[in-house]
């Protein structure tokens, strides 16, 4: 072994500088000319920056699109999910109560149709999507807390609703970020 | 039809449709023909030069064993050392902590085996220094390593008796420069134009549109997200691994990522037919896996698609299907599919998390990591299958009374006793191992470590059982990927699983090595009406029948007591 140990330390080394030093900073430098400049895309609301398109926010005002549940209060300096598992009796409370919550600001909505996406909590509890069936079943409780017509805020849903890739693969999303800086930027 | 399938059989469509020319050029690289990437020799000579290594050395396997380990070994202490005093290195902007010496010992090495288990969160657990010059440093090297192991292999293969089985240095070397540097590059650009940050800012702090104050963790996570995919690596920038919004902002950043995991384990089983010209051999191997692969993904896409029959009961509507540990970006059949093909490469990054997924989809999760062959790790993967293709051979040769012959080598006792040595491992070290841990969970509860292990489980009943056995299978099989709620950032779970990850991945890369090498120096003995067909239909499902049959009889009971158990309770 002895024979290989010197190589291996010195081509460890070089690849260590190649690899760990030189591909990264390459791709910072090429992220420059990205959207975001590789620092993140942010979105904007009355000249300041309010978030990131990327990163779910907490919304727990009437008058806003909710997000989704998050294991980490959307708090964005860690990630990561409840990890509970399908049939963990703790866990089935909590949904139970978020049901319960949910109806008592939206008391238009039947309980069979809310979508479970509004009960359950995200992978990395900093999910910045809603499908658009999530996104339609508020509108009713965010008329009324604004008083926009509904219609209007179906279709600020609709312009803010990306289709599937090519129309065809994947989800159709929900921005709620930039849905919500919508919302408060209509007139 | 939906477009979640769709989008699906899209992404395995596309896979293919890059494996094909990807493994024509594997070959070339190998080969030493011209390509494109030649553009790289300059460097790799002086690397050479620098390192005092003939290239043109040729290696018997021995050699070839040595000079890996001797390598792993310097990467290791290199790891362990900046894990365990990475507070006092630059590039810390988020102030963060040094790892505890048991986190560093298990950092260390399981980024060192390819499995990247992590015990710690990305966002708090390690430095920018740290995740580029040790993570994403290993992430590279461990993924050449096991292809460097696989190359060797090949050559035995390919020739008719042969010791000298090429330079460890020079496969090594290319591997990294001519193919996985070049791959990753490409793959991280995609990923950030897509809104994955690259730059090396520290963490950024917004107010968001509602007055909360909100901090949100960045860094240069491109380029790790690239390798942590091509290498079959796993392991993520973020907690989240690739659900985190950054490191996997929308569907193309998925149909990338998932591409970018199993392309070379699929270009590699193509690769193996080209390059020693038994296509049909290597085109039965991808069938079966193939077949193997659609085996897991069937039972899981239809648990994940049919939601969780608890909060169906509880009388909300799962349109797409179960959403807990899931994003909407994906939904269930992607994350599905996601892993699925996460557990059978051993990559073991994920899109949503295992822990919250159905007990059926769990069940199949476990065997893919059993398993540990269908396509399989950058190289590891037709190693682990190899050595499935002795046992059969060994099997047939006993059914009809010959002495078994492999590739034109006689098959004899030293190389069955390693090939069932490397079978009988996985086993022992997953049953041991989760046994360990039960006896410790029910003896020693209230041990005095950093959790007590009356704390570890984050699930009651059969799925707690299943956390610790998911953590050890995937150990074993260097995937990575967990049922996160177990609480593993402790004394006992960073040593045992540490050793469980060394012996789980040198063994394997040892043994089919020395049979590939031991069978290779024999006589050549040319193929008659009597030698037994190794790429005939038949014989794949020989193979088949090995693996399900060996599979079933070690791990049944336990998976019984586990996800099976759980689904019993969970559809009564």
């Amino acid at each position: 072994m002895k024979k290989y140990l010197l190589p291996s330390i010195k081509l460890t080394i070089l690849l260590v500088v190649l690899l760990g030093g030189l591909y990264p900073l390459l791709l910072a430098g090429i992220a420059k000319l990205a959207p975001g400049k590789g620092d993140g895309v942010t979105v904007m609301h009355n000249g300041k920056v309010v978030g990131f398109e990327q990163i779910g926010q907490k919304f727990t005002q009437d008058k806003y699109f909710w997000s989704r549940p998050s294991a980490v209060d959307y708090n964005a300096a860690g990630s990561g999910g409840s990890n509970k598992s399908a049939n963990n009796p703790d866990y089935l409370k909590v949904v139970q109560e978020r049901i319960d919550t949910f109806l008592v600001h939206n008391p238009d909505v039947k309980k069979s149709e809310i979508p479970a996406e509004l009960v359950t909590a995200s992978a990395s509890g900093l999910d910045p999507h809603l499908s658009p069936v999530a996104a339609y079943i508020q509108v009713a409780r965010i008329a009324k807390a604004r008083g926009i017509p509904a219609d209007k805020l179906k279709q600020l849903i609709a312009d803010n609703t990306k289709a599937p890739v090519l129309g065809m693969f994947g989800t159709p999303t929900v921005n709620v970020l930039k849905l919500n800086v919508a919302l408060d930027e209509l007139k | 039809m939906n477009t979640e399938i769709l989008g699906v059989i899209a992404t395995y469509g596309l896979t293919l449709l890059l494996a094909w020319p990807l493994a024509r050029y594997f070959v070339k690289v190998f080969r030493g023909d011209k390509v494109w990437s030649d553009f790289m020799s300059p460097l790799e000579r002086l690397f050479f030069k620098f390192s005092g290594i003939n290239p043109k050395e040729e290696m018997d396997w021995k050699q070839h064993m040595k000079a890996l380990l001797t390598i792993n070994l310097v990467w290791f202490v290199y790891a362990f050392f900046a894990l365990f005093f990475q507070d006092k290195l630059p590039l810390n902007p988020d102030g963060n902590p040094g790892q505890s010496a048991d986190l560093a010992f298990n950092s260390a090495i399981s980024f060192l085996v390819n499995c990247n288990l992590q015990h710690y969160s990305g966002e708090t657990g390690v430095t920018y220094f740290t995740q580029l010059f040790v993570l994403a440093f290993l992430q590279f090297v461990s993924a050449a390593t096991g292809i460097a192991a696989l190359i060797v292999v090949f050559k035995a293969f390919k020739e008719k008796t042969v010791t000298k089985l090429g330079n460890f240095w020079e496969i090594f070397l290319k591997t990294t420069t001519r193919i996985l540097l070049p791959f990753s590059l490409l793959i991280a650009i995609i990923l950030i134009f897509n809104g994955t940050p690259a730059s090396f800012a520290g963490k950024a702090s917004v107010v968001t549109l509602q007055g909360d104050t909100m901090n949100v963790s960045r860094g240069p996570a491109a380029g790790f997200i690239a390798i942590k995919h091509l290498g079959t690596n796993g392991g993520g920038w973020f907690g989240a691994n690739s659900a985190h919004p950054f490191e996997n902002p929308n569907y193309v950043g998925y149909i990338t990522e998932m591409v970018a995991q199993v392309v070379i384990p699929i270009a590699m089983v193509f690769a193996l037919g080209m390059f020693i010209q038994r296509r049909k051999f290597a085109n039965v191997i991808f069938g079966i896996m193939t077949i193997g692969m659609i085996c897991l993904l069937i039972p899981t896409m239809q648990a994940e698609m049919s939601g969780n029959p608890a909060l169906a009961h509880m009388g909300v509507q799962q349109l797409t299907g179960s959403m807990e540990g899931k994003e909407v970006r994906f939904g269930p059949a992607g994350t599905g599919y996601w892993s699925t093909v996460t557990t059978i490469i051993s990559t073991g990054s994920i899109c949503g998390f295992h822990d919250s997924m159905m007990p059926m989809t769990g069940l199949m999760q476990l065997l893919g990591m059993m398993l540990n062959c269908l396509y399989g790790g950058c190289g590891v993967g037709i190693l682990n299958y190899y050595i499935y293709v002795i046992i059969a051979v060994f099997i047939s040769g006993l059914m009809v009374g010959r002495t078994p012959e492999f590739m034109g080598h006689k098959l004899e006792a030293r190389e069955v006793k390693i090939a069932a040595l490397i079978t009988l491992l996985s086993p022992f070290l997953i049953l041991a191992g989760t046994a360990i841990a039960c006896f410790v969970l029910v003896h020693y509860p209230n041990a005095d470590w950093a959790m007590k292990p009356s704390a570890w489980l984050n699930n009651p009943g059969y799925h707690g059982f299943s956390e610790m056995l998911y953590e050890m299978t995937s150990s074993n099989a260097n995937n990575g990927s967990g049922f996160e709620g177990l609480g593993d950032g402790n004394v006992f779970w960073n040593v045992s699983t540490g050793f469980v990850l060394i012996l789980g991945r040198y063994l394997p890369i040892i043994g089919p090595v020395a049979i590939a090498g031991i069978m290779g120096s024999k006589k050549y003995i040319p193929e008659s009406a009597g030698t037994l067909r190794t790429d005939s239909i038949t014989f794949g499902g020989m193979t088949f029948a090995v693996i399900v049959i060996l599979t079933a009889l070690s791990y049944f009971p336990a998976l019984a007591l586990g996800p099976i158990a759980e689904y019993f309770s969970l559809y009564k």
